[in-house]
């Protein structure tokens, strides 16, 4: 019982927030699963740990346009790179430190809900802005979140609201909008998308300050017929009646619920399940209390259904050995370049659609990538907790020590054969114990 | 109905006597026992086997998004079905077939790639996006490509450009990723998880290098039931790192069914360690020895095409082309490129896309033109959709359906094929397909690949006579 307990808490540990030794997780078993819960759910607004990093100081990179020299913008290129690459490792760094694990992971989340790239928002200043909203917003209600994002330069620039012009509207906002951000493929027509569209022209931010205004002149203010509602509404009063739809409430319900426990279809019966509840208040964090707590979240096919992402995997790892990311001893740009090669640089996603799951992590070209970023984490650490124990002790140690139950009999052979400590952990790295989530 | 006859010619490859562009079968789970409509040179295998395979995958399918099936004992369209072995040679010498899937991510503006440049529809519908006439690189008096597709122009004026006019599917769908679903499951009509080359590979080997992809992960097209799916070449060096006692453990830990009792998932977690070590054994000599080549090569294979060489599809496929020259075992890469969603300030933009295609498939051709293992080689470009015919005001284009496909190579017969769609009878602003995207895929199956296009379609599928 204590141990199946245990498992349970060591799997919530690794989907709610970035994995835990069992060691220290058997401290949690006296007052039980639920309190473990609570305790992952409370600790949203105070983060000692990753509030110490610096936030980056950035500069605003905006082109002159055709008066720019070829000089300033070669320079302006060069700053970008130098942000980008900044803003990435200060995010790496606060997922690593950070004491509320499941704030983080929820921003990373809502990256990949409301994905936005900075290949072409171009500003890390304001690729940094949305992930500040991701985080102070990410646990509250749905809509304010939506809101919030939608008016965000990064959302603005990256789906082109910023040139959408009454009269032959651009359709890149209103349809990722509906289909990936709120209620889904199949609960909207193609002439819904048209006309939502139409009630975000006149959308403007300002590229220098991010400032948002509603440009009159090109907003078409006359009458839309969206989801069988007609009126002259605005951008706000569509998000609204999306973000409060029933199908919204299920599209959100099933998308946590298929990053956290394992992939679900918007009409299955958990999700439905879930949904009663969200639909209701559209509050994140009780969604997620009951995501948690529901009795499939602790079933077999919870714990073998989800790979562990790039960036979980990575994270998970530096704080199993207790390594900082920027001022640890691999350098920062190998571990960044490790992602690279793992399909996952933060502020990077592949398209609008974020990143897939499960399959696309496994591969050979990643598998190789990981070995190599395992070979050098492990080579970096003190394993002194490890190569100072009995031998016959080692892996179980190892197991406790990166969060998961045991080894299985191939990966006993495997890591037996590995030897000294540095393989081992290397190899634990990349087994599919450690690889599953 | 138009019936298509396929016939084994010297029992090694199929080709097409009769070919018509027509869908002559729809996905229809219950059409199971039309034999007629079967190649007749394929008896041992049945459409109610196949179907009834598929229709397993269906159901995993829809238990889950994405649960993979490993050791599936119920995907039935096994070797029997395969028409030509991977056999050595083809008639006329030519080497194996191998396709070279270019898969273009975004929606790629199709009117903007073969232009419709004497009709006034897409001159007033795309404004001043529209290529003027005398920027395009004429085909015929109607159509010509986009003035950044030199490489393109010369393969067609050497005969080895296909281009397949108006390609899409039935109930076009505008979700990116939806309708690039659709296009690498080849199933239009529910949630398919594995992919057509996936299924291919399925049907006619185990082994995981002959499906190769060039990018961190593999696409849903090569994803298939049995083994996972095709292999992904490591960036950089293709070696395993780490000192022995790392690289001994992990070679153990391929060796053993690592990860079997931990779901599906765990799983091919474990198969990939196996796999990656079977990589690193046999494409990575070859790679090694091909970069120290590929140096004094680039500098002499200097072609018309443009673009910058320095593209991520430059790369790609210049693996791809060392792997070739170098014997590996695959019969099918995927390289891709993205950034084709062009919703705002398409025309530059576009065209340094359409350059970057263009230099690199033009350069990957050049590299293998004197090269005898490369004579059976194919490109297939194609992307999810094409775009709106009326441009918006945010100088760019919105979702569109229908678009054209590039079949390439020295076994192609050069020229159109599938008839152009009409720019003014519409459906809600978008054209309307003309040929089927599976009819495509039959033509390379049968036509490449060399196998009976049933092992990974359901439904007939005339091919179309664009190979030699």
């Amino acid at each position: 019982m204590a141990d199946e307990l245990l498992s349970n808490l060591a799997h919530l540990y690794r989907r709610a927030g970035f994995g835990a030794p069992l060691e220290r997780l058997r401290q949690l078993v006296p007052a039980g699963f639920d309190a473990a819960v609570e305790a992952l759910l409370a600790r949203t607004a105070n983060d000692p740990g990753a509030d110490a990093i610096d936030r980056p100081n950035l500069v605003i990179t905006a082109s002159a346009g055709e008066l720019e020299t070829l000089e300033e913008r070669k320079a302006r290129n060069q700053t970008r790179a130098a942000q980008r690459r900044e803003i990435a490792i200060w995010w790496m760094d606060r997922m690593v430190l950070t004491d509320s694990p499941l704030r983080e992971k929820l921003t990373f989340f809502w990256h990949g809900h409301f994905a936005t790239s900075v290949e072409k928002v171009n500003e890390a200043a304001f690729m940094l802005s949305q992930n500040e909203i991701f985080r102070a917003l990410g646990g509250g209600r749905f809509e304010a979140l939506t809101q919030a994002v939608a008016k965000d330069p990064a959302m603005m620039i990256f789906l082109d609201s910023n040139q959408n012009r009454k009269g032959s509207p651009n359709e890149n906002f209103a349809r990722e909008l509906m289909e990936l951000f709120t209620i889904g493929i199949g609960s909207y027509t193609d002439a819904d998308v048209r006309e939502a569209a139409r009630a975000f022209t006149g959308w403007r931010i300002n590229r220098t300050t991010g400032e948002f205004t509603l440009l009159k002149g090109q907003h078409d203010a006359g009458q839309k017929s969206i989801l069988g509602r007609v009126g002259a509404f605005g951008g706000e009063e569509v998000i609204t009646m999306l973000a409060t739809h029933p199908a919204g409430a299920r599209f959100v319900a099933s998308k946590l619920w298929s990053r956290f426990a394992f992939p679900v279809n918007p009409d299955d019966q958990i999700v439905t399940e879930l949904s009663v509840g969200f639909a209701a208040g559209g509050d994140i964090t009780a969604l997620m209390r009951s995501i948690f707590r529901h009795p499939e979240f602790v079933s077999k096919r919870a714990k073998q259904g989800l790979v562990k992402q790039p960036v979980e995997w990575m994270v998970g790892a530096l704080r199993a050995l207790n390594l900082p990311f920027s001022t640890g001893p691999t350098r920062p740009q190998v571990l960044l370049n490790a992602l690279r090669d793992l399909n996952q640089v933060p502020f990077a996603p592949p398209s609008v659609g974020g990143w897939p799951q499960n399959g696309y992590w496994i591969s050979t070209a990643t598998a190789h990538a990981r070995l190599s970023a395992a070979a050098a984490l492990s080579r970096g650490a003190d394993l002194s907790w490890l190569s100072g124990a009995p031998a016959a002790q080692r892996l179980g140690i190892l197991a406790s020590q990166l969060g998961v139950d045991g080894w299985t009999t191939a990966t006993t052979t495997a890591l037996n054969k590995a030897g000294d400590p540095k393989s081992q952990v290397a190899i634990a790295l990349v087994s599919p114990e450690y690889v599953l989530n | 109905m138009t019936t298509s006859s396929t016939e084994s010619v010297k029992g090694t490859r199929i080709m097409t006597t009769t070919a018509n562009n027509t869908p002559v079968g729809i996905d229809t789970a219950e059409a199971t026992d039309s034999p007629a409509r079967l190649a007749s040179s394929s008896p041992e295998v049945t459409r109610r086997q196949v179907l009834v395979g598929l229709g397993a995958t269906a159901a995993v399918a829809a238990t889950g998004m994405a649960m993979p099936v490993r050791g599936g004992g119920s995907v039935p369209a096994a070797e029997a079905a395969v028409i030509s072995p991977h056999t050595q040679t083809q008639p006329g010498g030519r080497a194996p077939g191998i396709v070279v899937l270019v898969t273009l991510y975004g929606g790629n503006d199709g009117l903007d790639t073969v232009v419709p440049y004497s009709n006034s529809a897409y001159q007033s519908g795309r404004g001043s996006l529209a290529v003027a006439p005398d920027r395009v690189l004429p085909l015929d008096a109607e159509f010509g490509l986009h003035p950044s597709m030199t490489a393109f122009k010369k393969l067609w004026d050497d005969r080895k450009l296909a281009i397949v006019r108006g390609v899409g599917y039935p109930n076009p769908n505008r979700s990116h990723f939806r309708s690039m679903d659709i296009w690498q499951s080849a199933v239009p009509d529910r949630d398919e998880i594995s992919g057509w080359l996936g299924r291919w590979q399925d049907a006619t080997s185990s082994d995981p290098l002959r499906m190769l992809s060039l990018g961190a992960s593999v696409p849903r097209a090569l994803i298939g039931l049995k083994g996972g799916g095709g292999s992904a070449l490591p960036n950089g060096q293709v070696a395993l790192p780490g000192g022995k006692g790392i690289t001994n453990a992990f070679v153990e830990l391929g060796r053993g069914s690592a990860g079997a009792e931990l779901g599906p998932w765990g799983a091919r977690i474990g198969a990939t360690v196996g796999n990656l070590v079977r990589v690193v054994d046999q494409l990575g000599p070859i790679l090694k020895a091909g970069t120290k080549t590929a140096e004094t090569a680039s500098l002499e294979g200097g072609s018309s095409a443009s673009g910058d060489s320095g593209s991520v599809l430059d790369s790609q496929l210049n693996d791809v082309a060392t792997l070739i020259k170098g014997d590996a075992p695959t019969r099918v890469y995927s390289v891709s490129l993205g950034g084709f969603d062009t919703h705002a300030n398409e025309g530059d933009q576009h065209a340094r896309l359409l350059a970057t295609v263009d230099g690199a498939i033009g350069r990957f051709l050049v590299s293998l033109a004197n090269e005898p293992k490369a004579s059976g080689v194919t490109l297939l470009v194609y992307s999810e959709f094409g775009r709106r015919v009326a441009a918006n005001l945010s100088q760019g284009t919105d979702h569109g359906t229908a678009a054209p496909v590039f079949v390439i190579g020295p076994g192609v017969k050069g020229g159109f094929y599938g008839d152009a769609p009409s720019l003014t009878a519409l459906d809600q602003g978008d054209l309307k397909f003309t040929t089927d995207f599976r009819s495509v895929y039959a033509t390379i199956l049968g036509g490449v690949l060399g196998v009976d296009p049933s092992v990974a379609l359901i439904g007939t599928w005339a091919p179309l006579p664009l190979l030699r």
